[in-house]
C-alpha cells in the first residue's frame, strides 16, 4: 500500500473515533489542525491502527512523530517488516 | 413507542457484548448517541483510580447505555484515589453518587515485604494496607453513604521468587493473595461493601493479556483493551444486579441442549447423556452446570419442539442430572418458541428481560432474538463442551448478594463426611475401601444400556476373562433371551459416578450357568466390584434353579491379570488346558462376598 492509499484507508477509522463522518485526512493532518484529535482520542486512534495493521509500536516509537504523512511511513515500515 | 419497537432501531446489549474492545472504543462516540435515544436509569458513578481510568469508564459508560443506564461519571485524577476518598471527601460528596467504584490495581500497593521478612513484619505490613482501603471505604461512607465497590488485585506482574514467591512471607504473591483475602472478609461483613474479583478476572484473561507496559509508560493505562473490556464487563454486571436487571431464569431446550440426540426419533436409549461416551459426558457437565444454577436461586424452565410426554420421559433416563421437579415451567409442544416463552413469563409471573434462552439451534435462536429483544439469547455455537462457559460469560446471573430465599431452593448435600473422610488415615484397605462409600447398581441388561454394554465388551481387552466381542444386535437378543442371566454394573463413589464399569453374561444349560463372558474396566480395578457382581450373580442363578456357575478363563494378548480371578472369587479348579481353564462353583452353599460396595436394586419402570 502506498502512502496516499494507507491515509484513505484510515479515514473511516479517524471518523468514526473523532465521530466526523465526512472527515479528510492528508500527510499534514496532526493532533493541532484535526478537531478533536485530543490525548484520549489519540490513545483509541493508536489501538484501532494496530488492530487494523496487524502491528505493535515500540515505547519511544510515537513520541516524536510530527503529523499524519511521518506515522504513515511509520506503518509502511512496520507492515513490510 | 414500545420498549419493543425502540430496540429494534438502536443497537443493543446483544449488538454490543459481541464487539471486540477496540470496535467499542473505535465506534464509542457514535453508539453513545446512538444508545442514549430512549429512556434509561439515570445513574452517578464516581470512580477512584491508582492509574488512569477513562478507558474503563469509557467502556463502562457504553455497557450501561446498552443494558439501560444511562450514567455520568466523577473521575479522579490519575492516582488520586486517596486523596480525593480520604482526604477531600467533600468532593465526591458534591457529586452525589450513586455508586463508588475505588480502581487500584497492585501497582497501587504502597509497600510489599522484603525477602526475608518475618511472619510479624508480614502481618504489619498486611495491616496497615488493610487499613488504608479501610480509611478509603469509610470516609467515603461516611461522605456519601453509598455503595461501593473495591476490586481486589491481580498477582503482582513479576514472581522474582519464582514458585516461593506465592509461598514465602517475602513474596509479593503471598502478600496479594493474603490482602484479597482480607478484602473479602471486609466485603463478606459489610453490605455496604462490594468486592469485583479483579484477581479472577486478570487470570481468565491471562497476564500476558492483561497489562500493557507501553500503555502504562505512555498513559498510565494498565492494562490491554481487551483488559479495560473485562473489568468494565465484569462491573455493568454489578451494577445491573445492584439494580434489579439479573438473569433470573434459564430457558432451555432439550434435544442436542440438555442430551444429545433427538429423543422424538432416536427414543429414550440412544439419546447421550451419562459417562460412557465423551459427548455424553459433556451434555452431562452441563447439566450439573445447570443444576448448580439452581441450587444458587436460577429458575429452570424447559422449552422444547417436542411430543410432551416423550419429551417428559427424558427425564426417566436414569443418567439425566436434572429431574423435572428441577423446572419451574415446563413447555413442550410444537408451538413456536417466543410463544412459549411468553407462557412462560406469565406462569412465572417474570419479564421477558428476566430470561436467558438456551437453544443449540441457530434457527431457533434467531426467531426468539427477533421476536422478543428482551430475552438474552447467546450465541452457544455448536460444541457442547462450551455450553457452560458461554452461558458463564454472559454474566446474566450475577448476585451482588445471596439472598435467604435464593439459598433456601439449595440442599445441602453430604460434603462434610466426604471431607472427613479424605483427612483420615486408614488402618487398612478395607477401610479406605468404606472411607469410598462406594455403592453400586447390578441389575439384568436393560434397553437404555445395550449400547453402553456393547461398546465396553469390545474394548476391553485386560480385565477379559474369555476375550469374546458381542454386536449390538446379539447383546440386545440375549437380554430378551430368558436362558441366559446377564448382568451389567455400575459403580459409584464418593468422588462421584464411573458409569457402568462391569458385564458379566451366563448361558443357563439345565442346572449350570456357563460364563461366556465376564468383563470390568480397568478404572475400578481393586474396589471389589467383582465380588458385588458375584454376589448378585450366584444369587440370581440360585433363584433361577441353577446349581453351579462354570467360568471360564481364555489367554488372549492382554488378560493375563485375570488368570486367576476365579480361583481368588473361590471357584474349583475343573480343567486346565495350556493358556486356558475352567472352573465351577457351587450356588447352595455360596455365601456373600462383597463387604465394602452397597448394592442397590433398581425399579423397573
Amino acid at each position: 500500500m502506498d502512502n496516499a492509499l494507507i491515509i484513505r484507508d484510515l479515514e473511516p477509522i479517524f471518523a468514526d473515533i473523532l465521530d466526523q463522518s465526512d472527515l479528510r485526512l492528508a500527510p499534514e493532518s496532526s493532533a493541532s489542525n484535526v478537531e478533536g484529535w485530543d490525548s484520549l482520542a489519540h490513545i483509541n486512534l493508536i489501538v484501532a491502527i494496530e488492530k487494523r495493521y496487524r502491528i505493535k509500536f515500540a515505547l519511544g516509537e510515537l513520541q516524536d512523530l510530527k503529523n499524519l504523512g511521518e506515522m504513515v511511513i511509520l506503518i509502511q515500515r512496520k507492515t513490510r517488516s | 413507542m414500545t420498549a419493543l419497537e425502540l430496540q429494534e432501531t438502536r443497537p443493543d446489549l446483544r449488538y454490543v457484548r459481541q464487539l471486540p474492545a477496540e470496535q467499542l472504543l473505535q465506534k464509542r462516540k457514535r453508539l453513545r448517541r446512538e444508545l442514549s435515544e430512549g429512556n434509561h436509569q439515570e445513574l452517578r458513578i464516581a470512580v477512584l483510580g491508582g492509574v488512569t481510568t477513562s478507558e474503563v469508564v469509557d467502556l463502562l459508560e457504553i455497557l450501561l447505555l446498552a443494558s439501560g443506564f444511562k450514567a455520568s461519571f466523577f473521575q479522579s485524577e490519575y492516582n488520586k484515589y486517596y486523596e480525593d476518598a480520604v482526604l477531600e471527601p467533600e468532593k465526591i460528596k458534591d457529586f452525589r453518587p450513586d455508586l463508588v467504584y475505588v480502581h487500584t490495581h497492585c501497582i497501587n500497593l504502597r509497600r510489599f515485604p522484603l525477602a526475608g521478612c518475618s511472619g510479624t513484619e508480614f502481618y504489619e505490613l498486611l495491616s496497615s494496607e488493610f487499613a488504608r482501603f479501610q480509611s478509603i471505604w469509610n470516609s467515603i461512607q461516611a461522605a456519601t453513604g453509598c455503595q461501593v465497590i473495591q476490586n481486589n488485585f491481580e498477582h503482582p506482574p513479576f514472581q522474582v521468587l519464582g514458585n516461593l514467591d506465592a509461598v514465602t512471607y517475602g513474596g509479593r504473591t503471598r502478600f496479594t493473595n493474603e490482602l484479597n483475602l482480607e478484602f473479602a472478609k471486609a466485603a463478606n461483613q459489610n453490605p455496604k461493601l462490594l468486592l469485583q474479583d479483579l484477581n479472577a478476572l486478570a487470570a481468565r484473561s491471562g497476564y500476558a493479556q492483561w497489562f500493557d507496559w507501553r500503555r502504562w509508560y505512555s498513559y498510565k493505562i494498565l492494562t490491554t483493551p481487551e483488559a479495560s473490556l473485562a473489568i468494565a464487563g465484569s462491573l455493568a454486571g454489578m451494577i445491573g444486579s445492584m439494580f434489579g436487571r439479573a438473569k433470573k431464569c434459564l430457558i432451555l431446550d432439550l434435544d442436542n441442549t440438555l442430551w444429545g440426540g433427538v429423543i422424538g426419533d432416536d427414543g429414550l436409549d440412544k439419546i447421550e447423556i451419562g459417562k460412557e461416551t465423551p459427548v455424553a459426558e459433556a451434555y452431562t457437565a452441563f447439566q450439573s452446570y445447570c443444576l448448580l444454577l439452581r441450587e444458587r436461586g436460577v429458575l429452570l424452565a424447559v422449552c422444547s419442539k417436542n411430543d410432551p410426554e416423550i419429551a417428559r420421559s427424558g427425564f426417566t433416563h436414569p443418567e439425566m442430572v436434572l429431574k423435572l421437579d428441577h423446572f419451574s415451567s415446563f413447555q413442550a409442544n410444537w408451538k413456536p418458541k417466543h410463544e412459549n416463552i411468553e407462557a412462560i413469563a406469565k406462569e412465572l409471573n417474570l419479564g421477558l428481560e428476566s430470561f436467558v434462552f438456551v437453544d443449540d439451534n441457530p434457527a431457533e435462536r434467531a426467531i426468539v432474538a427477533a421476536q422478543l429483544p428482551a430475552v438474552a439469547v447467546p450465541d452457544m455455537g455448536s460444541d457442547i463442551s462450551l455450553f457452560p462457559e458461554i452461558v458463564q460469560a454472559g454474566r446474566y446471573f450475577e448476585a451482588v448478594n445471596l439472598s435467604k430465599e435464593d439459598l433456601e431452593r439449595a440442599q445441602s448435600y453430604a460434603s462434610n463426611a466426604q471431607r472427613a473422610g479424605l483427612e483420615a488415615k486408614f488402618a487398612d484397605y478395607g477401610e479406605y475401601l468404606n472411607s469410598l462409600q462406594m455403592h453400586a447398581e447390578i441389575e439384568a441388561f436393560r434397553p437404555v444400556y445395550l449400547e453402553r454394554i456393547t461398546q465396553l465388551i469390545n474394548k476391553t481387552n485386560q480385565f477379559n476373562l474369555t476375550g469374546r466381542r458381542y454386536t449390538y444386535a446379539e447383546v440386545e437378543q440375549l437380554a430378551n433371551d430368558g436362558s441366559y442371566i446377564a448382568l451389567y454394573g455400575k459403580l459409584a463413589d464418593a468422588f462421584g459416578d464411573n458409569g457402568l464399569v462391569s458385564v458379566i453374561i451366563g448361558r443357563s444349560e439345565g442346572r449350570l450357568l456357563h460364563l461366556d463372558l465376564w468383563i470390568m474396566s480397568c478404572r475400578v480395578l481393586k474396589r471389589d466390584m467383582e465380588l458385588a457382581m458375584l454376589d448378585v450373580l450366584a444369587e440370581r442363578a440360585r433363584d433361577a434353579g441353577v446349581e453351579r456357575i462354570i467360568g471360564y478363563y481364555g489367554r488372549t494378548a492382554k488378560n493375563a491379570m485375570v488368570s486367576d480371578h476365579y480361583r481368588k472369587l473361590g471357584f474349583e479348579s475343573c480343567a486346565e488346558d495350556g493358556g486356558s481353564s475352567v472352573w465351577s462353583l457351587a450356588t447352595p452353599s455360596y455365601s456373600r462376598k462383597s463387604e465394602h460396595i452397597e448394592v442397590r436394586t433398581v425399579v423397573h419402570g
